[in-house]
Formats: C-alpha cells, structure tokens, sequence
C-alpha cells in the first residue's frame, strides 16, 4: 500500500529545444540501436549478423549492377515522398500516391501504346509526361475539390481512389490494350516511349533530382509554399490572412498528383518499359514513411529513400547468398522504422526515474 | 500548526522545462476559512493547486493533510483527501443532466437517479446553490454549469474546495451569488482556495490572502489588515498606478458604420441580432459582454469572416467621406479595398499568428501577397519583425524563434506590433490584454492609446470592466447578441453596465 502511494517510478516531461546536432546524433543513434535490435531475428535464423549486414552492403552498393538496382528503387520513393510532402505540411493527408501514380501511368501508355508510330521520340516522351502529370493531378484533385467543397475525409477518399485506378489497369490488361489475346498482359512498350539512359540508368534520376530542388524552392520560398506551411499549423490563421484555403487545398493536390503522376510516367517508360495493374507496387505508402522520416524536407528524403531502397535490394541478395529468408529482412526493416520514427519521442520527451527525483530532493 | 490545518504544503517544487513554475512554496490551508491565492497570470497559483488536486505530482516538497504526509497521484486520490477543485474549464458532458454529471465517474454508485437527485438537492438547500438536478448541461448557463462542478465535488465530500478563476466568465449578479454560497461554505467548516487576480473581489470573500509572484511565495495576510494597494505592491513587487491615461481627442469622425447586422451560426443560432451602431476615429469603443454573447461574430464579420445574414457595415474613408460597403466581401477584398482593418483575434496562435513560425514569417502573414512575383518577399517583414523586436521589448532570442514558445505577453506584443504597424484605420481587438501581466497590460493600453490620438478608430472587446471603464470612450453593450445600450466610459458605473450585460438595456427583468 506505502508502494502504491510512491511517486511513479519513470514520468514524462516535454523537453525544451534541442541542440539540432544533438537531434542528429539521436537520430544517427536510433539507426544504431535498430542495427543492434536487429541482430536478435537473424541470429535465430542461424546466421552471423554482422555477414549479414555486410552482404546487405554488398548487395545494394558493392557493384555498379546492384547500385543500379538500388538507385531504380530509390527514383520512385524519392520523387513520390516529395510529392506528398506539400500535402502532409498542409496536413492533408494524402495517402492516394499509389492510385496518382498509376493515373499518371495509364495516361503516359495511352500515348506510348498509340502514338509510338506517329510521334518522333522526344516529343513522344514529352507528350507521355505531360499527359501522366495532367491524369495524377486529375487524379489527386478530386478528393481535394471534395475535401475543400464538402469537407470529407482525404485519407479514406484518396485511399478508395487508388483502388479504382488498379481495377482501371486490370481492366486495361484484360481488354482493349492486351497484346496476344489471353495473355492478359500489355505488350511492352515501342522502344520510342522509353526513358534513354544517362550513366546506366534511365534519366529519371535526373528529373526525380531536378524535382527535389525545385520542391525545396517551391516548400520555403514561394507565396503557394507559404500558404501551404501557414494552412498547416491554423486554418483559421489562413483565413484570416486571407488566403482561400479551398483553392490551395485543390491547388496542393493537382501539385502533388502531377508530381505522382510523372513518377508513373518515370515507372512505365523507364523501369518497366510497360504497365501492369501494379505498377505502382506500394510505392505511394512507402513514400509516406519517406516524406515523414525527412521531416518533409526534400534534401533529407534522398537519404531515407536511398536507406529504404539500400535495405530493399540488400535483402535480396541477402536471401540468395545466406538464404535467410526475405521475411527476415523485412523484420529488419520494420525495427527500422520503429526506432527511427520512436527517437522522435525522445527528442520531444525526456524520462524522469524516480530514484534520479530523490536524489535531487536530498541535494 | 493549528489543529483547523486542512491542507499543508511544504518546500513544494515544480519545474517545466527550464521554467520553473512553483519555487520551494510552502503555504497553510485551514478549515472554515476562505484563502485567495493571488498573483498575477503566470505567476504560479493554478499550478500549485493542480499538484493539490493529483493532476501534476510536485518535483520537490511535501504535503501534509490534516498533518499526515501523502502523495497525491490523481484526481482520486485527491478526493479521498477530500480535495476537489473546480477548473476553470468545466469538464461536464452536454447531454447529462446536472445529476448525471455528477455521478458520472463514480464506481460504487447503483445508479439511482431518484435518489441522487434528492441527495443534490439537499445539497443545493444545504448552502443555498440554485440548479435544477435533472436540467441538461446544454440549457446551462455558465454560472448554472460551474455550480453543477461545485455540487460535484461537494458530492464527492470534499471538505477542501479550490476555484480556479471561478469568477472570470460571470456576471457581477452571478458572482454575488457564488460568493454567498462560498460564505456558507465556510460557516460549515469548509476549506476554500479562491485563485483569482481580481483585487475587488479578494477583499469581498477572503479572510487570508497569499501572494505569488513569478513562482515565488510572497507571504500570507489578512485581508482585513490589507488594502488593493499593498496587495497589488505584493503581486508586482513595485508600486504602480492603476490609472490607465485616457487623453481626449478633439474630432471624432465616424469610420465605421453598422446598421441592422445580423448573423447566425452552423446550427442556426442567431448570434448578433440587428446591431447597429457607429465607431468613430479617434475614439476607443469599449464592448462589453459576458462571453458569447456575439461579440467574437461581430469582429469576424466586419473582417469579412463570418457569414453575414442581412444588415450592412460601411466603412466611411477619412477626409473625402465616401462610403464604402464591406459586407459580402472576402477578407483578402476587404484589405484590398484599402480599408486599412487591423484585427487582433482572441485566439492569439490559432487565428492571429502561426506557432511553428518565427516573428518574420508571422509577418508576412499581412504582406505574403504583396508584388506579383511568384516568390515571397522576406526583407521588409525581417525589418519588420526586427523593429517590433527592439520597439516592443519582446523577449525572444531571435526572429526565427517559434513564436509558440514565447510568453503569452510576447506573443501579444508580435501580434499587435504587426496590426498597429500596418498603419490601420480601424483596430479591432478582443481580449487584446487576455492572460498578460500588468505591465504588458499597460504596454498593450498604450499602444491602443497611441493608435486613437492617431485619429484611428479602435474597438476594444473587454473583460475587465475596470479596464473598459478607465480605457474607453464609449461602451457598446451587448446582450445576447443584441446591443443592450452604447454609454459614456467617463460617467457610467460598473454596476449599470454588469446590469445592461445581464438584461436587455439594462432593466432588470421578471
């Protein structure tokens, strides 16, 4: 019962402002412990875990063929985490990057599928771009329009959104653009309406990098940025400014569904060379956790996708050269991710032990 | 000490951050006595008690009741030491009748509505509380709701009662009436805290008083060997005049006028119903009303945000007289229309300013749109934010410093620094001195001082009625969203414009 009354044995406190290199070194830290956490799944399979991290390095970094690979999956998570990235700081959430993007792909293969032998190869591509930006903002605009107008909920609208545009391809597969017919699949694409390579890799490198620093741009120095950073913390603030908040909601999102929508452009002509109903293949989710591990700033978002798509193909090869199983390393992941986003607290909140309180009563 | 010791602190301690909030106070609470925490916003009182009542737990120090050492972990356990406090905020659930409320939360109760209500009744009759046990929260009034939070915590036995505030949102009728009930109270052997920074009013009920100041305990007397001046010396730590300047301006023009407004709000609630009048230049008109009585819609209506039902608002541009009708226009029309509407909100971070921004960025919340490039400009609002910086003596270790972790007084200071600075014609303002200390506070009278010798027009939404009867020229009166009467600051009472708040035009009703 005198136990009871004690005080608890750890409380929370928020903490003032951190020294940002202390911020980052807690961050850097939260990576370690993850490393070391994950050392536990890996030891059960039977395998060392310092080889398999070194494999994990090996297999994303150690060759320009697995370097490529890893680059191919990090273009896509880059350039859809900055898309959503205005959304997010509006905080309007935009979890539909999957179906913008695979807006934006259906619009790019019209074109390629049809205009391959009529169109010359650059203006092909240029036309495909601008088409999949204007099919993902389109895309992105209605839940936006309807979020503004009637005030629904962006995160279900945009989610059932992007059911519709796979069912669309699945569709498409099936119907007028299958190739030989009961294949159910889209013939690949004429070599005209696909991305050239520049160092290896198609040039969705370049653009996606083009993207990041014209995101920066946009996000800290543009009127729209700074509505956007303003709607987010108070939209009574907005108003009173006098900003239309419905207008940059709509605007926000043809932004940020254009940007998708070129990535499905990216995915179709440059990686795939084709579309498939999973084109898109979790990508908009995972960009989530991209655009929310950089703090939604652009320059940060090219490590958390390269660290994401380094853990991607790493386990791969993991999986080939150690048969641990590829569930292993998603777990890896997965502690990852929990540490990263779980230092979060601790850079907001300090523990206090109740032994440490005593010790300063008696001081 | 004394066998009537009801609650004792010693040594106590609480720190937020850096900010430490409570300093080493230790203080005395007996039974059959009324104690008034005093000491200005800030300063302390509402923390202290809230460790009393198990909401924080105290970092250092220790508390005794009825000379027994305890540790107060939660609300529970307060009210089995017979703590209870009533917030500020009351925590009652709209659909509930009182009785309901009351027994809401209690484990060991069969739910016998029937004879709870008889037993609140007898409660009410016991100290002479007036509510109605199976009336809904939602046909409430205020005064009738915080008397439901107090028969709540005396259901609960509580023989120690804390009042956060408990006068802030009543009429000067209604806290008559609380005050009898506390009287009562005490005659009973209750022991009641009273945190308030209402001089008047600690000279009306208390018998002792204690003073903090900036977290600090400052010292306990006896209200009847003290006077408003000594107490306020406590409070402040120096001497200073209650006067607030109020010089005269030789020619008030009309800048502002209102005919027939009416609006009404998302579930149809009329919320101002046909107010007319006019704001003139070189004046500070006062509004004075208990909260919600609509005087939030008219400052949003006239900024153009809040949907405006019928009646007109002209805006009358000095010198050539002309008219200019400002109904129906979008806020950003308003501004363009050169009308020159400042308009300081009472919510200061949720309306006024953006929290995560430093003073630069919340400076272009007025100039964001200005220039026809698609980029911001930066260095004006930066001058900006620099100079109110240095004029104003906000406390800020940079321009970029979120304003959200400044102090209520620096966070005003940024906002009215910014309305007053773009050069306005008309300056609204709602609870402009909400929550700041003294000097802040006189400061902020100043400032709006200032603006009306400019020839501006300033209207002034007030909570003080002392401060609206030394600041203002005229008093707008509303009532329930109607005007009540417009009187002259200089020759009207407190107590002619506490009655016109309650009833219509000031005539007592029944």
């Amino acid at each position: 019962m005198e136990e009871a009354k004690k005080t608890p044995l750890i409380r929370l406190s928020k903490r003032d402002a951190m020294d940002p290199k202390k911020v980052w070194a807690i961050r850097i830290g939260s990576i370690l412990v993850a490393l070391i956490i994950g050392c536990i799944p890996i030891l059960i399979t039977g395998n060392n875990p310092f080889k398999a991290y070194v494999v994990i390095i090996k297999g994303s970094l150690g060759t320009s063929f697995y370097l490529k690979q890893t680059l191919k999956n990090a273009i896509p998570l880059l350039g859809c985490a900055l898309a959503i990235a205005p959304c997010f700081k509006m905080r309007f959430w935009n979890i539909g990057g999957e179906g913008q993007i695979t807006a934006g792909a259906i619009f790019a293969s019209f074109f390629a599928i049809n205009f391959a032998s009529k169109l010359p190869h650059v203006p092909l591509l240029l036309v495909m771009c601008l088409a999949a930006a204007i099919g993902g903002a389109l895309w992105a605009a209605i839940p936006g329009f309807f979020k503004a107008k009637y005030n629904t909920n962006e995160t279900l609208f945009t989610l059932m959104m992007n059911y519709i545009a796979i069912g669309i391809i699945s569709w498409l597969q099936g119907g007028p653009w299958e190739g030989r017919p009961g294949t159910q699949q889209i013939p690949l694409f004429d070599k005209k309406a696909v991305l050239p390579s520049v160092f290896g890799i198609h040039i969705g490198w370049i653009i996606v990098l083009a993207l990041v620093v014209l995101m920066h741009i946009y996000m800290n120095y543009t009127k729209q940025g700074y509505e956007i950073a303003v709607i987010g913390d108070s939209y009574n603030t907005a108003r009173y400014a006098g900003m239309n908040v419905g207008w940059v909601m709509v605007r926000t999102m043809l932004v940020s569904g254009a940007i998708c929508g070129i990535v499905g452009f990216i995915l179709v002509s440059g990686q795939n060379k084709t579309i498939t109903s999973n084109v898109a293949n979790g990508v908009g989710f995972t960009a989530i956790t991209v655009a929310w591990l950089g703090h939604l700033n652009a320059f940060a978002m090219i490590i958390i996708s390269m660290i994401l798509a380094i853990l991607t193909v790493g386990s791969s090869y993991l999986q080939q050269v150690l048969g641990v199983p590829s569930a292993i390393s998603e777990i890896v992941s997965g502690i990852l991710l929990f540490c990263m986003l779980g230092c979060e607290f601790f850079i907001n909140y300090q523990l206090t032990f109740r032994s440490k309180v005593k010790k300063e009563v008696k001081a | 000490m004394q066998d009537n010791s009801a609650i004792e602190l010693r040594g106590i301690t609480k720190r937020f951050g850096k900010v430490v909030a409570n300093d080493s106070i230790s203080l005395n609470i007996r039974k059959g006595e009324i104690l008034s925490l005093l000491g200005e916003n800030g300063s302390g009182k509402t923390t202290l008690m809230n460790m009393l009542s198990g909401i924080y737990q105290p970092d250092e120090g220790e508390i005794y009741a009825e000379g027994k050492r305890v540790t107060i972990r939660s609300p529970k356990d307060a009210y089995s030491f017979g703590i209870g406090m009533i917030h500020q905020h009351y925590h009652l659930v709209d659909v509930f009748t009182a009785a309901q409320n009351i027994i809401l939360g209690l484990e060991d109760e069969k739910m016998d509505i029937s004879k709870t209500n008889e037993e609140v009744k007898k409660i009410c009759d016991k100290y002479g509380f007036d509510i109605n046990p199976e009336m809904k929260v939602y046909d409430m009034s205020v005064s009738q709701k915080q008397t439901v939070e107090i028969v709540k915590v005396l259901y609960r036995g509580a023989d120690i009662l804390i009042l956060d505030e408990p006068t802030a949102v009543l009429t000067p009728q209604e806290t008559d009436k609380l005050f009898a009930v506390l009287r009562n109270m005490k005659a009973d052997g209750k022991a009641i805290v009273i945190i308030t920074h209402k001089l008047a009013e600690v000279m009306a009920i208390s018998d002792n008083v204690a003073v903090l100041r900036k977290g600090k305990y400052i010292g306990t007397v006896k209200t009847c060997e003290t006077n408003p001046q000594k107490l306020t010396d406590m409070m402040v730590g120096h001497a200073v005049t209650l006067n607030i300047d109020r010089p005269k301006y030789d020619n008030p023009q009309p800048r502002i006028e209102i005919k027939g407004l009416t609006c009404v709000d998302a579930e149809g609630i009329t919320k101002l119903d046909d107010v007319s009048f006019t704001a003139n230049g070189g004046e500070i008109l006062g509004v004075a009303a208990i909260a919600g009585s609509g005087q939030k819609e008219l400052l949003e209506c006239m900024t153009g945000l809040y949907p405006i039902k019928s009646g007109s608002i002209e805006y009358i541009v000095p010198e050539s007289g002309e008219r200019k009708e400002l109904v129906g226009l979008a806020p950003m029309k308003i501004r363009q229309l050169g009308v020159g509407m400042a308009f300081v909100p009472e919510d200061r971070l949720g309306m006024g300013l953006v929290g995560s921004m430093g003073m630069t960025n919340n400076m272009m919340l007025r100039s964001w749109k200005n220039g026809k490039s698609i980029f911001f400009n930066r260095k004006n609002p930066e001058e900006l934010a620099k100079r109110i910086w240095n004029d104003l003596e906000v406390v800020t270790p940079s321009t970029e410093f979120p304003v959200r972790r400044m102090s209520g007084g620096n966070i005003q200071k940024v906002l009215v620094g910014r309305e007053i600075a773009s050069e306005p014609n008309v300056l609204l303002t709602a609870y402009a001195v909400r929550g700041l200390d003294i000097n802040t506070s006189y400061a902020i009278y100043n400032l709006l001082t200032e603006q009306k010798m400019k020839g501006v027009a300033v209207i002034y939404v007030g909570e003080e009625l002392d401060v609206l009867l030394e600041l203002c020229d005229r008093i707008l009166v509303l009532c329930g969203g109607k005007v009540s009467g417009i009187v002259d600051a200089r020759t009207t009472t407190k107590e002619e414009v506490g009655l016109m708040m309650t009833s219509l035009g000031g005539k007592e009703e029944k």
